[in-house]
Formats: C-alpha cells, sequence, structure tokens
C-alpha cells in the first residue's frame, strides 16, 4: 500500500483504483488477497471505506475470511474495524 | 457584500460576526475593519477569501486598516488571495510563524500534496499531527466531493501559543449542505440539513444505511467526534443556518450520533451564506489519544447504525 499512497492513506480515489484493479480481480480467482500497510503511519475511515465497503456489501461479510491486512499499526486497525463493524450493521 | 473585520471573532463569540455579514450586493465586497485592533479565526479569513473568488469581476473595496494587527492579515495572504495591494511589509521568516497561510485546494491531488508539506508548517509532533492531518483531508474531500464549488475550497489554520490550540478554517461557495443533502433526504432548512450531515451513516449521494462504495456519510460525524472528545469548539454555517459545538467541562467523554443531543448553540436565521463555512478549534494540550477515541467512534457510530436501521424496520399489522 505505501508505495501507491504513502504515509498517510487518504486519497480515495487510489483506493478504489486498488481495489477495482487489484483486489477484486484477486477474490474472482479466488485467491486470498493481502493487503500490507506496512509504512503506512495512519489512514482516514473515508479512504479505508472507500477501499473495502463494496466488497463486503457486493461479496457479504465471508470475504473478510479472504482478505488480510497486514502490518496495521493500532490506529489503522481502529479504522478498519469501524468500517467493517458498520458495514456488516448496514447488510 | 459588505463585511466588517472585528476586534475579536473566535468560535466563542463568532456569532456577531456572522450576523453582520450583509449578503445584498452580490457584485461587489466591501470590507472594513476594527481601528485598534483585529483578532479573529481563520475560519473568518477564509469567509473573506471565499467572498472573493466568488467575484466575478473582483471588485473589492477594503478600507485602509489602521488595527497593529493587519500584518497577521498580509501574513495569511489575504491580500495577495484579493488581489489588493495592503502595502503592509512583513518579514515572511519570522520564527514565530505557526500558521498555514490561505490555500485553495481543486483536486485529489492537489489536497494529497497539501498535507504532505503542512505539518512542517505547523511545528507539531507526528502525534499532535494526527487528528489535524485526518480534519483537513475529510472536510477538504467532503468540498471537493459533494459542494460542487467552482474555486473549491479555501482553507486556512493558525497555531496560538497562549491556548496551545491549533485552529483551522474551511470554507467553500458552493451549492451548500441542504441541496447536497436533499438529493437523498428532504431536510426542510438549512439546520436540518447540517443536523442529517452530522448524524453517522447519513450521506446525499443515497439513503441506503452504509452509504455507497464510495461514501459512508461518516466525515463529519467522526470531525465533531474528535472536537467532542478533545472538548473544543466545532462550528458548521451553510445557507442561514449554523451549529455550533460549545466546550464542555465534564470529563466523561460522551459521543451521540444526534448533534442536537450534544451541548450546542443552533439558529436557522443568520445571513444567507453561499456554501459551507466549517471551523474547528483542537487544542494539542487535552489531545485525546487518537486510537482511544477511534474505539469511542466505533461504539457511537454502531450504535447510531443500529437506532437508524431500527427507524426503518417495519411493525407487524394486529388485527
Amino acid at each position: 500500500m505505501y508505495e501507491i499512497v504513502g504515509a498517510f492513506a487518504e486519497n480515495k480515489d487510489l483506493a478504489r483504483k486498488i481495489r477495482i484493479e487489484q483486489i477484486i480481480p484477486q477474490l474472482e480467482k479466488g485467491e486470498i488477497v493481502t493487503l500490507n500497510f506496512e509504512h503506512v503511519e495512519s489512514t482516514t475511515q473515508s479512504f479505508i471505506h472507500a477501499l473495502i465497503s463494496d466488497l463486503i456489501r457486493k461479496f457479504g461479510p465471508d470475504v473478510l475470511d479472504k482478505i488480510l491486512f497486514e502490518h496495521c499499526n493500532d490506529i489503522i486497525k481502529q479504522i478498519i474495524t469501524i468500517v467493517v463493524d458498520y458495514m456488516q450493521e448496514s447488510l | 457584500m459588505r463585511i466588517h473585520l472585528p476586534n475579536s471573532a473566535f468560535l466563542g463569540n463568532i456569532d456577531p460576526f456572522l450576523r453582520s455579514f450583509d449578503n445584498s450586493n452580490l457584485k461587489e465586497l466591501i470590507i472594513t475593519a476594527n481601528k485598534k485592533w483585529i483578532s479573529i479565526h481563520p475560519v473568518v479569513l477564509a469567509m473573506i477569501a471565499t467572498l472573493g473568488e466568488s467575484l466575478e469581476l473582483k471588485k473589492i473595496e477594503c478600507e485602509k486598516l489602521e488595527a497593529t494587527s493587519k500584518h497577521y492579515l498580509e501574513r495569511m495572504k489575504l491580500f495577495e488571495f484579493l488581489d489588493i495591494e495592503s502595502g503592509i511589509k512583513i518579514n515572511k521568516h519570522e520564527s514565530s510563524g505557526r500558521f498555514i497561510p490561505l490555500t485553495q485546494i481543486k483536486t485529489s491531488e492537489e489536497l494529497s500534496d497539501f498535507i504532505r508539506e503542512m505539518v512542517p508548517l505547523l511545528h507539531i509532533s507526528p502525534q499532535q499531527a494526527e487528528p489535524i492531518k485526518y480534519i483537513i483531508s475529510e472536510l477538504v474531500r467532503n468540498v471537493l466531493e459533494h459542494a460542487k464549488s467552482k474555486s473549491g475550497a479555501i482553507l486556512c489554520a493558525q497555531y496560538y501559543i497562549k491556548s496551545n490550540t491549533i485552529r483551522i478554517g474551511i470554507v467553500d461557495g458552493g451549492i451548500g449542505i441542504k441541496k447536497s443533502i436533499n438529493q437523498s433526504y428532504s431536510a426542510e432548512t438549512d439546520l436540518d440539513a447540517i443536523k442529517l450531515a452530522l448524524i453517522p451513516g447519513i450521506t446525499g449521494t443515497t439513503r441506503n444505511v452504509g452509504g455507497t462504495e464510495f461514501n459512508a456519510g461518516a466525515g463529519l460525524f467522526f470531525i465533531k467526534s474528535i472536537a467532542t472528545a478533545n472538548k473544543d469548539f466545532f462550528m458548521i454555517y451553510s445557507g442561514n443556518g449554523m451549529y455550533k459545538l460549545l466546550k464542555r467541562s465534564s470529563e466523561k467523554i460522551r459521543l451521540n450520533a444526534d448533534p442536537f443531543r450534544d451541548k450546542h448553540s443552533r439558529d436557522d436565521n443568520y445571513p444567507y451564506w453561499q456554501g459551507t463555512v466549517l471551523g474547528i478549534d483542537i487544542s494539542l494540550e487535552n489531545t485525546a489519544k487518537f486510537s482511544i477515541l477511534l474505539d469511542l467512534i466505533r461504539k457511537a457510530y454502531k450504535k447510531g447504525i443500529k437506532e437508524r436501521k431500527k427507524v426503518q424496520y417495519k411493525g407487524a399489522r394486529f388485527i
């Protein structure tokens, strides 16, 4: 992720690009997707929403078994958890 | 339009300044100021710059400023923004300059570049910078995505040594919150629309709980929550409506999904502002650990979504 979004992952356009061009094709092949947040220091709820909310909406909550979030610090973990929680609440 | 820079206008006492804004002639801008001292929140500067940008012919008249604090306006690049020769000379390299001058952001890339370059200007620690970066990113992206503002977002910020606070103003001259929210809802007044915009999970792009692939309707709730947790002021003004989160003394942090349950002031009778004005203070002394705050937001957000879904549930028909 760092190479694409930098230390502060906030650009939603890039989040959508990663989702459409990298995550979805891998999921459709039945592969496990690893999102590596190494060197990413922080993010926003909007970025994580643009990155993963539509995956949960389209593939259902089970898609979370096929996505691994790697090297996340506490803030990134919290924001991912917020988005994962409210998306499941809203289904 | 006529705007008067008062002796003092910060978020706590900004109401008379907002009420004095005269929007009767949209073709020209007349700026007057207090003769002795001008001490104003960055949001006031961002408002004036936005008004200047809205004029097609830049017909701006600014009386000769006499207040000794006029240098602040020059340092913040107000006159440069308005294309006015101020005649004020300043030392641009003075060490106390912890501020972000008036900046216009029109694209997503400009925003990312700005955030990268912004933190060194404020001379704060990476931990203190965390909520500031978050707030600016979310608020400016809101403008870029929803405001349909020709002049994009105009913002500036200032660090105040005495109160150890960063004060930020982000303003646009776009369609305003009511028009944006009413793409999916039917708010009757600007204040109704502001209330909806502050509730977690509500966005103008859809009525669906959980939002769209690109919008969750969470941005403003997060920002209000940061201000609530830090016991800071937060103000949002759009159309005729203004909502202001007031300072609280209680130690216990309570995040409400309904903004009208927070300690606040509100009115729907302000001079009409075309677009949206957002002002926020972030006290660096009180800055709650961001990860703890996020945990509170997660709980409040989940509760807010549950309450909204409950409202949508259909009742059984008993005969």
